[in-house]
């Protein structure tokens, strides 16, 4: 098998922290190895592409670089964010003058091309559904969820060559798998507000708020996210929003990985349920109460 | 040999970058040339005289005008030097205007070239022979392929000039798009109420014969003389003894067909009439639905048809037709809107197409002419109508307008508020596109006394948002987002070449451009003409078309194909292949690679196997010539050594080779 | 309102954005596609198939002032949908790069979260979100923002007090400042 270079992502470290966690453990018990790139770096971010595309390439190049030191043959992350930076970068490196303007930031230049794919890609390409479905113990039968992919996990097609641009299913299919009820999300793939929580957190609350409508509209118990980012806005600022839009929202928002590793009956310490600000507890009583009733 | 050059300035077409009378002047001294002169217009009619009185005057037995395009006026200069008592063939044109003024604009270069190609015609008339064209006969019956509004109009015009029609069309009944649409532009003029009674007029006309079900297997031949072969699906109902009287639609318990006259809203029987007014009006059962084909178990319809026609070993049947003309009017197809996701790829069952609107809009559609949207039968108040799906859209590979779309959008706001009148109606377009005759008018009737309101902006996605769906648009004359609460959304999906046309262009070698739709021979002069003589088009099989269009081209076609079958004889251009025979060792190789079947084996009086040219089949391409290990086949007109001589003339030292 | 006079605009501005992005932006026909899918068009002043337009139009000036720029998420709705198949979202990337480099500056708080953001990584390789808030926070005066979500997230011990620093971090550094030498 492939060796594949796991990238947590700054977030990885802070904000989503869970996310990482539940990452590796759900990996893991999948028997997916992932092998820490050592001595990774920011991948640039927005910031970095926002200034000059030469150098957000360059910062994520590094990265590259290091995964083709260290004989990967593919990097991989959680975070969408730094998968479209890595993909950009290694895209417009096919250009040779590109590759060697970028090269010329590097202390040591990325010569060759690594492939990089995002964790729900891996885990929905790579691992037989039926693998996941016979590791399941505890079913989210009785759940409702609203699966959030946020805008660049597919977009753009041509860059990410994941998943549909427009209605992606990689997390629906994977929530179905576990037993959940998937409702039809129908803004799967509308803005955030990104980063924008900082230095504008009327947009965020805006845009967040409607996401939130929408899932409150479909009744869902809990979203489901991909996007440290994404997940973020709808759950750290879920009180801002609140507060902003005279609203009353208290719904869970859980990283894919978390929901997974629950019903793989992973610990609960090693998906880091407690680093949720929206109190997940009605979920879990949910789903026991539904477990009780089967 | 004496021959006289003209070289035509085209008014400043030519003049402007070539040096027309350096040209007379280096063309003097051509071989064998004895005069040469300049004009300003050579085909207007002193142009055309100017080389006639030449050829008296000069004594001339040949002629090569440099100007444009033989394609448009070889004919024009061929007739002139004939009138003046020369053979046609004597006759060598120059293209100096496409190939050389109006793609460089160096004078000294362009001056130089045009003498080049001056030269090598002049080389390539001196091996020029007379050649004279033979005749033959032609049948009397045209081919009409396609029974939509176009295809009927080719058909009884055809019919009603005195000529045998035979029609194919693929679906059960005749009638096309049209047949469909509840009410046409601009003058909500009943469809069916029009078309109607030409679809029986087609039934009825002594002189037409129709096979529906039935679709083209192949075609031989050449103009005048095709031979075509008809393939009829089995319908398992044997049609010369169904009445049509419909008892067997109503007691079949499959009800599960897709009802595509009805464009799929809702299903329909196994064995099925299509609707009221279908022409031919007889049953046919769908075998992929039919339980008794299916399954072996059933036969209720073959129990209770009161004649006894339901046969269900019945199978295809190919019929054999001779005829002199093919007149292809196979219209279009609907461009498929789910390549727009963020329009919902059906998922959302109130998103429909606006032929699918036109069958809620007529009475003889599913819901009886009451517009009552597909997921729960409300009857809508929001109409948001989406112009340009799958037109003038470079993402989808749909670059083109299609056309008639504003147009029909326009009339469909108008009826909309006409069946329902608190309704408000919404058009996201990106141009108006009403350029006939009264068409602007009725666009502005639709937002002026009709209170469609127009927003000029594409939809960027629809998502649900209760029972109701949220269109997201840009109001770029606003100069913002939109966004309406819609309770049904009609696209106007773009038109497409029909499913097929492509193959069916193989067979009738009628070249498709890159979209689909077959190529006519001159977008300007020649609109029905194809580049295969004896085939016409009309309507949308040539590109997106209205129904007056069409109709108009109908009639167009039908001119073209009496035209040429008003003829008592057809000649042929007898710049054909011709067998040396003595040069030919019969490999057969010519044979094989002859695209047109023109080639046959014959053994001579010694008993040698020899090729055969026929002549009135073939096309004059080339191919055998090219084949033919021993150069014993040669296309007149088009000899290797008249080739080699302009080849020569260009690039000497010259090669010294006889290949005749 | 501005009159704009067309035979005045600026030719060369339409050409450089379109060599920078490698887009060719006469193939945008107004037809309104980005502007009806993106999220952010309620914030801007300008509305992207406008910016579109004004850049074909050679209008330098409005366009690098213009506040949409530095509200441009990148979420590429716009470029997902054109019909025209241009990359709407790296034009605008490029219009913000070209407003950085003139000093045109109109949303100040996004700006300096990004030179905060940037900086952080600078100076320990990866992003340090405690460090970059407090760097934020003084520059922008925006001391009332965020305080709703700071203390969430510390009581969850979620942002570290301290950066993680990588052994590489100098590579990074000098990325930037090789990077500052070429501009």
């Amino acid at each position: 098998m492939a060796k594949i270079a796991y990238y947590p992502g700054c977030s990885g470290q802070s904000t989503s922290l869970e996310y990482d966690l539940s990452t590796r453990a759900v990996c893991r018990t999948l028997g997916l190895e992932l092998v820490d790139l050592e001595d990774w770096s920011c991948c640039g971010s927005t910031p970095a592409h926002t200034v000059n595309h030469v150098l957000s390439a360059a910062l994520s190049a590094r990265n590259l670089a290091l995964a083709e030191q260290q004989g990967m043959d593919m990097v991989t992350t959680p975070c969408p964010s730094c998968l479209s930076n890595l993909r950009t970068a290694a895209h417009k490196m096919e250009d040779a003058s590109f590759r060697e303007q970028a090269n010329a930031l590097l202390d040591t230049p990325c010569t060759k091309n690594v492939q990089t794919q995002s964790v729900l890609q891996i885990l929905s390409e790579q691992v037989d559904p039926e693998t996941i479905r016979a590791k399941v113990v505890k079913p989210l039968k009785g759940l409702k969820v609203a699966c959030y992919y946020g805008c660049i996990m597919s977009r753009p097609p041509e860059l990410m060559q994941f998943d549909h641009h427009e209605n992606p299913m990689a997390m629906d299919k994977l929530m179905e798998l576990l037993g959940a009820e998937v409702v039809p999300y129908p803004l799967k793939v509308e803005c955030c507000g990104a980063s924008y929580g900082v230095p504008r957190v009327d947009i965020v609350t805006k845009l967040s708020g409607k996401l939130l409508d929408a899932g409150r509209e479909l009744e869902a118990d809990a979203f489901v996210t991909a996007c440290p980012l994404c997940q973020m806005n709808l759950d750290m600022r879920q009180g801002q929003i609140n507060s902003a839009l005279k609203e009353n929202f208290r719904i869970p928002v859980f990283y894919y990985t978390q929901l997974l590793g629950y019903a793989l009956g992973i610990d609960d310490k090693e998906l880091g349920f407690k680093k949720l600000c929206v109190n997940p507890r009605p979920v879990f009583d949910k789903l026991k109460e539904a477990a009780q009733a089967s | 040999m004496r021959i006289g050059v003209f070289i035509c300035h085209c008014g400043s077409n030519i003049a402007g970058t070539v040096d027309c009378e350096s040209v007379v002047e280096i063309a003097s001294g051509f071989p064998e040339v004895v005069f040469a002169t300049d004009s300003m217009y050579t085909c207007s009619e002193p142009g055309q005289d100017g080389i006639i009185s030449a050829i008296h005057e000069h004594n001339l037995d040949g002629v090569v005008v440099a100007s444009c395009t033989p394609r448009m006026h070889e004919p024009t200069f061929r007739r002139a030097v004939e009138r003046a008592g020369l053979n046609r063939y004597m006759f060598e044109m120059a293209n100096i205007r496409e190939h050389v003024s109006w793609i460089g604009k160096d004078k000294e270069h362009n001056t130089r070239k045009s003498a080049d190609l001056v030269l090598m015609a002049v080389e390539k008339l001196r091996r020029n022979r007379p050649l004279v064209a033979k005749s033959f006969e032609t049948v009397k019956r045209v081919l009409v392929i396609g029974g939509g509004v176009a295809g009927i109009q080719a058909a009884l015009d055809c019919a009603d000039g005195g000529i045998d029609v035979v029609m194919v069309e693929r679906d059960q009944s005749i009638g096309g798009k049209m047949a469909k649409l509840d009410k046409t532009f601009p003058t909500i003029d009943c469809s069916s109420c029009v078309l109607g009674p030409k679809m029986v007029d087609i039934a009825q006309h002594d002189k037409i014969t129709l096979h529906t079900c039935a679709e083209i297997e192949s075609v031989s031949g050449y103009v005048g003389n095709f031979s075509v072969t008809i393939r009829r699906r089995a319908t398992y109902v044997d049609w010369t003894r169904c009445t049509g009287c419909g008892i067997c639609t109503e007691k079949c318990p499959s009800k599960r067909s897709p009802d595509t006259f009805n464009e799929f809203m809702g299903t329909t029987t196994s064995i099925n009439i299509p609707f009221p007014q279908a022409i031919p009006k007889k049953a046919a059962i769908n075998p992929d639905t039919c339980m008794k084909l299916q399954k072996g178990k059933c036969g209720i319809c073959a129990k209770v048809c009161p004649v006894g026609c339901i046969d269900y070993e019945q199978q295809d049947e190919l019929i054999n037709v001779d005829v002199g003309a093919i007149v292809v009017a196979t219209g279009y197809d609907l461009f498929d809107w789910h390549k727009y996701p963020q329009y919902g790829e059906g998922r959302y069952p109130d998103v429909i197409t606006a032929l699918q609107y036109e069958r809620l809009l007529s009475a003889s559609g599913p819901t009886g002419g009451h517009i009552k949207r597909p997921s729960d039968g409300k009857e809508p108040k929001n109409v948001v109508f989406i112009q340009c799906v799958g037109s003038r859209d470079r993402s989808v590979d749909r670059p083109y307008c299609s056309g008639f779309c504003c147009m029909y959008t326009a009339k469909q706001a108008i009826l909309t508020k006409d069946h329902i009148p608190d309704s408000q109606s919404f058009v996201f377009y990106m141009d108006i596109r009403a350029p006939g005759k009264g068409y602007d008018e009725f666009t502005r009737r639709a937002m002026e006394e009709y209170g469609a309101q127009y927003v000029r902006g594409r939809v960027a996605m629809i998502y649900p948002k209760g029972d109701r769906l949220i269109v997201r648009g840009a109001d770029t004359l606003a100069g913002t987002q939109v966004e309406v609460p819609a309770d049904l959304v009609v696209l106007a999906t773009g038109v497409e070449a029909a499913q097929g046309a492509v193959k069916l262009g193989e067979t009738l070698r009628v070249v498709p451009d890159q979209y689909g739709f077959f190529v006519e021979s001159h977008p300007k002069l020649k609109p029905v003409e194809t580049n295969t003589a004896g085939v016409y088009l009309a309507g949308a099989c040539q590109g997106p078309k209205d129904i007056p269009t069409s109709v108009g081209q109908g009639s167009a076609a039908a001119a073209k194909a009496l035209g040429l079958l008003s003829k008592a004889q057809l000649e042929s251009d007898p710049a054909v292949s011709k067998v040396n025979l003595s040069r030919c060792v019969g490999c057969q190789k010519c044979i094989s690679t002859c695209p047109f079947g023109a080639i046959k084996a014959v053994t001579d009086r010694f008993g040698n196997l020899k090729a055969e040219v026929i002549e009135t089949v073939c096309q004059g391409c080339g191919i055998c010539t090219v084949t033919c290990p021993q150069g014993a086949i040669q296309l007149e007109h088009f000899t290797d050594n008249q080739i080699l001589a302009e080849v020569n003339a260009l690039c000497p030292p010259k090669m010294y080779v006889n290949f005749e | 309102m501005n009159i704009i006079d067309l035979s005045e605009g600026d030719p060369g501005f339409l050409a450089e954005v379109e060599a920078r992005s490698e887009q060719k932006l006469n193939t945008c026909y107004q037809c309104g596609n980005c502007t009806a899918g993106c999220p952010y068009t309620f914030a801007y002043d300008i509305p992207v198939s406008r910016i579109m337009r004004l850049i074909q139009a050679g209008q330098r000036e409005t366009v690098l002032n213009s506040k949409s720029l530095w509200l441009c998420a990148s979420c590429q709705s716009c470029t997902t949908r054109c019909p025209n198949q241009i990359d709407v979202a790296r034009v605008m990337d490029v219009c913000r790069h070209m407003a950085r480099e003139n000093g045109c500056v109109s949303e100040r708080t996004s700006k300096l979260f990004v030179d905060a953001f940037l900086k952080s990584v600078e100076e320990h390789g990866r992003a340090f979100e405690l460090g970059l808030m407090a760097q934020y926070t003084l520059k922008s005066g925006r001391f009332f923002d965020n305080i709703a979500v700071g203390p969430p997230a510390l009581m969850r011990n979620k942002l570290s007090f301290k950066p993680h620093s990588i052994q590489g971090k100098d590579q990074v550094a000098r990325i930037f400042e090789r990077f500052r030498k070429g501009e």
